[in-house]
């Protein structure tokens, strides 16, 4: 009889991974762009913070959203303010947000072989003053979206993302192009959405609107439990 | 972050039973023994992983007129034991004349639970008042068994112990005419605590209050964790969902009963 009960020599493994938890949301309008993260950090079941957004401003026209493991985010956008550092010394002037992507592309995929366990998304003004967002994959693949979602929440607000702002699965639906205040109606509805049914998203959420002005913060409540 | 190599990888092919253990509750579950009898608790979120399946479940549940059971580990084992056990107390009443025993009620659950060798991954909370006075087990997946004047379990029981340690008193005061009923709060405070503190228990309290005079069952005692209100309004206008094809059979029926059940819309 097979014997399902393991007992004998079991081996332990030290992985150099954890995962801490958090969504973040990138939306790109016309003349302007939201990055959206929430800002519990978690581990296991238990939480480390309540506040602790996953938004890194970059320039002024750029903000990075970075989820998974919270030491290689601290890491990557370290890594990224000095060469964002480097550029600008030596070329006397501010990477633009296509810029700042193809540069994160190659620091990701420089590390293939023992990745940087995050899930970014950047969102920002490109160089016509149009919203951009780039999403990647831990590795370095990216594309430029209209809207994406990334983190332990993501696969709950993207189909709902491209419901609302993609118009996808409708018929007959005028399709209206996303004004600044719908957007931002949109990504709080969503995220008290997704704090109901994912553990690792709640607390609070921030969200950072980049318009030409430049970037305004707001702080919304999400649920605590 | 210490990872042991999963059985499952050691199996030369055939199905991996991993995933059965997976739909487990992640809960906060307490009780206490006050003056006149104990306080069950409990939270109400039953999660899949880490998705909330369920936002409002019951876990408390029912095995004798006196005797009730919070339920914690696999959603599934807990609540199949807890049945099996209210059949058998109800039979072992019938049998013996007698109203049932505490006791008797985790005597059965141990040697049951113990004969399955832990693969039933139920973690329960037992409280009752009997002839022998008012009591709270509780009972290991494995079989072991903890008689104690207060108790936590689930993943969020070091939340909820932690307020028992800092507050407990033994014979606490329930005193409902001062509307500081003390013991219920404590109760109230230990699962809020899971509920915040712990990503695997969330919602709503739940108490039970079982005294020689009665049971009372206080579903959703408080609601600690408010859901966000939405700004927008998602409504979909008929005509929206694209019809391919509309095939129409008409089924003749004869109304033989009606009757009206309200679905929990929460």
């Amino acid at each position: 009889m097979k014997d399902y009960h393991y007992s004998g020599p079991v081996e332990h493994k030290f992985s150099p991974y954890s995962f801490n938890g958090g969504t973040v949301l990138a939306v790109a309008g016309e003349d302007f762009a939201i990055v959206a993260s929430d800002t519990r950090l978690s581990e296991g079941y238990s939480i480390h913070s309540r506040d602790s957004p996953k938004c890194y401003k970059l320039t002024d026209t750029t903000v990075i959203g970075c989820s998974g493991f919270h030491g290689d985010c601290l890491t990557l956008t370290k890594i990224i303010d000095a060469r964002l550092k480097m550029y600008k010394h030596s070329n006397n002037k501010t990477m633009t947000s296509g810029a700042i992507a193809a540069m994160l592309s190659t620091i990701l995929y420089g590390r293939r072989f023992f990745p940087y366990y995050v899930y970014n998304i950047i969102g920002g003004l490109d160089e016509h003053g149009k919203g951009a967002v780039y999403s990647f994959d831990p590795v370095g693949s990216y594309q430029r979206d209209t809207y994406k979602a990334g983190g332990s929440a993501s696969a709950m607000l993207q189909p709902l993302l491209d419901n609302q702002i993609g118009f996808k699965n409708m018929e007959g639906v005028q399709h209206v192009p996303l004004t600044q205040e719908k957007a931002v109606q949109l990504v709080k509805d969503v995220f008290i959405s997704a704090a109901e049914r994912d553990v690792y998203t709640g607390d609070a959420l921030r969200l950072c609107i980049i318009t030409k002005e430049g970037i305004k913060e707001q702080t919304v409540a999400l649920r605590k439990d | 972050m210490l990872h042991t190599v999963k059985h499952c990888e050691l199996q030369s092919g055939g199905f991996c039973f991993e995933n059965s253990r997976r739909n487990a509750t992640g809960t906060t579950i307490a009780g206490i023994v006050y003056k006149d009898g104990v306080i069950l608790g409990a939270d109400t979120r039953a999660t899949d992983d880490m998705v909330v399946a369920d936002k409002n479940c019951m876990k408390i549940h029912y095995i004798a007129p006196n005797i009730y059971c919070c339920g914690a580990g696999v959603a599934a084992d807990a609540e199949i034991t807890t049945q099996i056990m209210a059949s058998n107390v109800e039979l072992h009443m019938l049998n013996t004349g007698r109203p049932a025993l505490v006791t008797m009620v985790t005597r059965q659950l141990k040697q049951m639970l113990f004969r399955y060798q832990g693969h039933i991954g139920s973690s329960l909370i037992v409280g009752g008042v009997d002839v022998t006075g008012a009591q709270l087990y509780s009972v290991y997946p494995h079989g072991s068994y903890d008689k104690l004047p207060f108790l936590t379990m689930g993943s969020g029981a070091a939340a909820a112990v932690s307020v028992f340690e800092d507050r407990f008193k033994p014979n606490m005061e329930m005193i409902s005419s001062c509307r500081s009923e003390e013991a219920k709060q404590l109760v109230r405070d230990a699962i809020a605590a899971g509920i915040f503190c712990d990503l695997g228990s969330g919602s709503n309290v739940d108490l039970c209050v079982i005294t020689a005079a009665g049971v009372e069952i206080l579903r959703g005692y408080d609601r600690p964790a408010t859901k966000g209100k939405r700004e927008g309004q998602y409504r979909y206008k008929p005509g929206t969902t694209a019809v391919l094809t509309k095939t129409v059979t008409p089924i003749p029926l004869v109304k033989v009963d009606e009757s009206v059940q309200i679905m929990d819309t929460e």
